[in-house]
């Protein structure tokens, strides 16, 4: 029985008489419906999500082989995490280790600093707690850590490895994404003609696929037939080969990456600047304020919140890049480009399965440690800090 | 008071924010447009050297777009066909999926225990087992798992145990986006394979789907939050039930979000690579893993390349400007407010 929603007709008080099986179901349904609504999304998750997760985790330790009779799979204990972060895939994943030049000086005091610094800040926080002290006694090690095997294979004669590469992807990629992604915003955002032209032009290349833009960047990379290749012979580059250097690689993966995710942040950051608060900033420049002090005192602890979401948001599929190493560089020169999704995916194409499981695990692990820092660290005190 | 400060723009101020702008859409639009003329180039022309201009530097020719429509014909259209079912059907799934939760979540409570979660990750653990050590058939390890962790739940229904809120629900989904996809890329692959559901177009719509749901979720729960919640309790008061103030009330309401939300989340379908390439091998496969397929043994085909690109871009720009007024307001509303 289905009636107008907003004409609601009342029906009359009848004498009770025992429900029909259909209005009982119907009410039944009405009241779990929250329960309902919920049920196909948890349940996705777990069938394709926690699921998989649990398997993966079986798989990372284990060692699988292809047999007579299809596979087998025979638990192998910690042996493929043994492999690859103290065994003959070390180099794979960590790099090959040098003496530790300027660099990686200058990382690891900075690194050291940082962590320093955080553990007095929140010493001194007055709001100590059991589950933040575990927390930052997982995170602060790790970082540490990571900063030590960054300083240890940075230099002359050392090689990055998948997990050093990963993250030069996400530090380098989304910090560049971010810069000129909010620049172009706050440009944009200054009342001029042609703001809806711009606007629409600068999201496009969001709609392009990754391995689209791999190609795309190939083409315009190359040195003898590409577009710039009248340039680079000018310079008297056009003997060098960006795609044989590890450095100038990587750097073509991050610009890809960039061409495509700035746009991402030009358009949240945009929103962000125009819907900052008016009143605040007439009454800034009524009272002479410069354009300096007014960004800061102003515009920019009012778009601090998103910019720190928006940064969280990038940096969480930025760890996952697998597309661009992929086919722009096919993880050359070496293993220079790879990722650690391209990894673990070459590791399953070869069929190491209990090693592609493991390499995808520290992934998750770094990937989840990083974000829930970045959103505990940074996040959550901007947002606090503007309520 | 924006006005003013239009006024009081410098002119060389003026020239600087017009030279970042136009040259930031150079930097946007070259590529494309190198794309562009490149799938109208020979081979030849590709390898003598960059060419610029259509007609002055070199002759544009259709051999390109000839091969991938005509010589290829089916091989080009199944992969198409199949990005457009398994990108729409998908995208449908997730915001049906996602928003129902997402106004589950905004609107009514949830005190879900935590030794009921305890229990079900007890009986998942076991299925799993099971499954791993012994030849149970998948199917009856599932319902095992699930008889053994309703009579658990049952027997222990007065416990004392503390009790999770809907945030800590929403930060579960919303944290799923945080798992790399190749590590779930392997189970679901044998997972599929056991269904007998290996590259068929089901089995990538329901993995998008997935993996696309917690952003519809996090979206569109703070555009359901920002709906004034009045008229859906007076609606209550009359009757309605909770399905039809859903479908007919907060829905309409809601159109902005949804139309920015289901771009997103689109694109990212109509994109993606990596799950695609675990699960397909030949009939279901989707068009980006045929544009990188171009790159065959006698060397990268970009002319082939170039045009498929051209074709995968188009009907989302076109899309893009037909739902451009909702983007604006619509997807940044819910990332805006952070």
């Amino acid at each position: 029985m289905r009636r107008p929603l907003r004409h609601p007709v009342r029906t009359p008080v009848a004498p009770p008489s025992p429900p029909l099986a259909s209005e009982r179901i119907d009410d039944w349904l009405d009241r779990n419906a929250g329960r309902l609504f919920i049920l196909p999304a948890v349940l996705l998750i777990l069938a394709f999500s926690l699921f998989p997760l649990i398997i993966s985790g079986w798989l990372a330790l284990s060692r699988f082989r292809i047999s007579r009779e299809g596979f087998e799979l025979r638990f192998a204990g910690l042996a493929n995490f043994d492999k690859l972060l103290d065994g003959s895939q070390q180099f794979h994943l960590l790099g090959t280790s040098t003496r530790i030049g300027a660099t990686g000086t200058v990382l690891l005091i900075a690194t050291a600093a940082l962590l320093a610094w955080g553990t007095i800040a929140y010493a001194r926080s007055g709001r100590v707690s059991a589950l933040g002290i575990v927390g930052r006694l997982i995170a602060f090690p790790l970082f540490g850590a990571l900063a030590l095997m960054l300083a240890t294979t940075v230099g002359e004669g050392g090689q990055l490895g998948s997990l050093s590469t990963t993250l030069f992807y996400v530090v380098v990629g989304v910090s560049l994404q971010f810069a000129i992604g909010t620049a172009l915003a706050f440009t944009c955002a200054q009342r001029i003609r042609g703001r809806a032209f711009f606007r629409v032009v600068f999201f496009v290349p969001l709609m392009v696929t990754p391995v689209g833009i791999a190609y795309t960047f190939r083409m315009l990379a190359d040195m003898s037939v590409g577009p710039f290749a009248p340039l680079w012979q000018g310079l008297g580059l056009g003997e060098f080969s960006w795609a044989a250097d590890a450095w100038t690689a990587r750097l073509v993966v991050v610009a890809g990456d960039s061409w495509q995710w700035i746009p991402f942040i030009f358009i949240v950051m945009l929103a962000a600047f125009e819907s900052q608060p008016t009143d605040e900033l007439e009454a800034a420049e009524l009272d002479g304020a410069g354009a300096w002090r007014i960004f800061r005192d102003i515009t920019w602890p009012s778009v601090a919140p998103v910019a720190a979401t928006v940064v969280l948001i990038r940096i969480i599929e930025a760890f996952k890049i697998v597309d661009l190493p992929n086919v722009l560089t096919n993880g050359g020169p070496g293993i220079a480009t790879e990722s650690l999704t391209l990894h673990a995916f070459i590791e399953w194409r070869a069929l190491n399965l209990g090693g592609s499981a493991a390499v995808a695990y520290l992934l998750l692990f770094v990937s989840t440690i990083a974000c829930v820092s970045f959103f505990q660290f940074v996040v959550r005190p901007m947002r606090e800090a503007r309520s | 008071m924006r006005e003013r400060r239009l006024g009081e723009m410098s002119p060389l101020a003026k020239v600087l924010v017009y030279s970042v702008l136009i040259g930031w859409s150079l930097v946007v639009l070259f590529p494309l447009y190198w794309v562009l003329i490149t799938s109208f180039k020979l081979p030849g022309q590709v390898g003598d050297g960059p060419d610029y201009l259509p007609f002055l530097d070199f002759m544009p020719s259709l051999h390109a777009w000839r091969y991938i429509f005509v010589d290829l014909g089916a091989d080009t259209f199944r992969p198409y066909w199949n990005s457009v079912v398994i990108a729409s059907v998908s995208t449908v799934l997730a915001m049906l999926v996602g928003s129902c939760a997402a106004y589950a979540l905004a609107r009514l409570h949830f005190r879900p225990r935590l030794i009921s979660i305890g229990l079900f990750l007890l009986a998942l653990a076991l299925v799993v087992t099971a499954m791993a050590t012994t030849a149970v058939p998948w199917q009856l390890a599932v319902t095992a798992g699930l008889a053994i962790f309703a009579l658990a739940v049952r027997a222990l229904r007065r416990a004392p145990s503390p009790r999770l809120g809907n945030g800590d629900i929403l930060f579960w989904i919303i944290s799923q986006r945080i798992l790399p996809p190749v590590v779930a890329a392997l189970p679901i692959y044998i997972m599929f394979q056991q269904l007998g559901l290996l590259d068929t177009r089901t089995a990538i719509i329901l993995t998008y789907t997935t993996v696309n749901m917690p952003i519809v979720v996090w979206l569109m729960y703070d555009f359901f939050v920002s709906i004034p919640v009045d008229i859906e309790e007076s609606a209550t008061l009359d009757g309605a039930s909770k399905l039809r103030i859903f479908l007919e009330m907060v829905l309409p309401l809601a159109k902005p979000g949804l139309a920015a939300t289901s771009l997103l989340v689109l694109i990212l379908s109509w994109n993606e690579y990596l799950l695609a390439l675990f699960l397909s091998t030949a009939d279901a496969q989707t068009i980006p893993l045929l544009v990188a397929a171009q790159n065959a043994t006698r060397g990268p085909q970009w002319w082939y390349m170039s045009v498929l690109i051209v074709i995968m871009i188009l009907p989302v720009v076109a899309l893009t400007l037909l739902l451009q007024k909702f983007i604006a307001k619509g997807l940044l509303l819910g990332a805006v407010k952070g």
